[in-house]
């Protein structure tokens, strides 16, 4: 049985990423120590809350430098929702405070005129003209990642998948064996499941695809 | 934009899914987790699961349900009843559900989805309103499973809602509610105008022209039990017809 480590800042709501991962045949296990971050062959990044509390409560946890060194060597690492913003460089739901900054894009609110929060299912679009119609996913936020910015994500080398809520936006950016989701993956149904799975696959040397 | 969303609905009791007329004769309907798991199976977008005699018996929805309903479905779970304040509401969370439905509690003491949005975050906090009117009068707000009528409008209601931290309003006509006359259009598009979060409609839903009215009068998301318990609809022939009508769902 696969250990997969989550890090639990008490924030974010971890159970259904848990009963997702028990489904796959893997041990949960929640850890909020930078030892455990580093250490884990599995590395989960869960998050709801705000883009500014949340990055306060890692770095008073110490974990920031832990997460930002197993991101940039390419290490198993998922970032859901929150935490994908949190990979970011900063966003504008707190400007003041810095992200872990391994992807190199900013955090916005979704657009005037939006439902916002965002709440609801989306079809993603893959290649980098947006154009490619893929399965949905389930979304529940207000901050995005305009795609305006994953022409720089493409050049550092990321896959990116799209949605579009009141305008294109990246829903998902993977590299290597790190995989940030906009959405949720746990909920998304059988192809989040799918989506899980092949991210569990991944290794260091052995990078992820998107599943059909 | 996010195609509508088709939310069957499961009201439990004691572990069970029950069904009954404005809570009397509540008959038993089948175990949750595996009427969650059908309904998932079959397209649905989310499960909404009320312990509907939580608030009344003064107690919270129960939390082993949720457990087995969490396990069995890989889509969003909506929990809601007898929430009374953020200690619940972590309990219904770390039992395996993404967002809580609040009604009574919040029209008690507002602040309560403030603290709720601050410390889960927006996207969790669903606030439940149950609605009636008298004849043209304005839809006034239910509390307590339909047992007190607030002095409270439901659009004014919706709007303060909103603005103190509700991610999203599940919107119950109280008089369409077992009617299968279709959902109430007016408070539907009433509270649409007082708010920019998603609103999902509740109450009377029992045909695909019910559900294409709705979304029409401004819903993001259609609920019904009935339907679906029935087997009157499934929901993957909903949605077919649905697309059939021109309406986005994920099929």
């Amino acid at each position: 049985m696969k250990d997969v480590f989550i890090i639990d800042t008490g924030l974010a709501n971890l159970r259904s990423v848990e009963a997702a991962l028990e489904r796959l045949g893997c041990h949960p296990r929640r850890v909020r120590n930078a030892t455990d971050v580093s250490k884990a062959i599995h590395l989960v990044l869960p998050g709801v809350g705000a883009f500014g509390p949340a990055m306060i409560t890692l770095h008073r946890e110490n974990l920031a430098s832990a997460l930002r060194q197993r991101v940039l060597a390419g290490r198993p690492t998922l970032a859901i929702c929150l935490g994908l913003q949190l990979l970011c460089g900063g966003s504008d739901e707190n400007p003041g405070i810095a992200g872990l900054g391994v992807l190199p894009a900013r955090v916005s609110a979704l657009p005037p005129g939006a439902r916002v929060p965002n709440m609801g299912w989306l079809p993603l679009a893959g290649g980098r003209d947006h154009k490619e119609q893929g399965p949905h996913a389930y979304f529940a936020h207000s901050y995005a990642i305009t795609a305006g910015e994953s022409e720089r994500l493409w050049v550092s080398g990321w896959q990116v998948l799209t949605a579009n809520h009141g305008g294109p936006y990246v829903a998902a950016a993977r590299k290597g064996a790190v995989l940030a989701c906009q959405f949720h993956p746990e909920l998304s149904g059988d192809w989040g499941q799918r989506l899980l799975a092949a991210w569990l696959d991944s290794s260091p040397g052995k990078e992820m695809s998107w599943p059909a | 934009m996010a195609g509508v969303r088709i939310i069957p609905c499961l009201d439990i009791r004691e572990g069970r899914v029950v069904k009954g007329v404005n809570f009397q004769e509540l008959r038993d309907m089948g175990d949750p987790a595996e009427q969650a798991a059908r309904y998932a199976r079959q397209g649905a977008d989310e499960i909404v699961v009320l312990d509907v005699t939580a608030t009344l018996e003064g107690r919270l929805a129960s939390v082993k349900a949720i457990e087995s309903i969490r396990r069995a479905i890989n889509i969003p779970l909506t929990v809601g009843g007898g929430l009374d304040g953020p200690e619940d509401a972590r309990r219904l969370l770390d039992a395996g559900a993404d967002k809580v439905a609040l009604n009574s509690a919040a029209v008690a003491r507002p602040a309560l989805l403030t603290e709720l949005a601050e410390q889960f975050g927006r996207q969790c906090v669903v606030l439940a309103i149950d609605a009636r009117r008298e004849g043209r009068g304005p839809w006034q707000v239910m509390t307590r499973s339909g047992s007190r009528q607030e002095t409270l409008e439901a659009g004014t209601w919706a709007h303060q809602g909103g603005q103190r931290g509700a991610g999203e309003i599940l919107l119950t006509s109280w008089d369409r509610d077992g009617t299968a006359q279709g959902y109430d259009l007016g408070l539907i598009e009433e509270v649409r105008r007082a708010v920019n979060v998603p609103v999902i409609a509740s109450g009377g839903g029992a045909l695909p022209r019910h559900m294409q009215e709705a979304v029409a009068a401004g819903a993001d998301a259609v609920l019904a039990a009935g339907i679906f318990h029935s087997g009157r609809w499934a929901i993957d022939l909903l949605k077919k017809e649905l697309a059939r009508m021109g309406l986005e769902v994920r099929q």
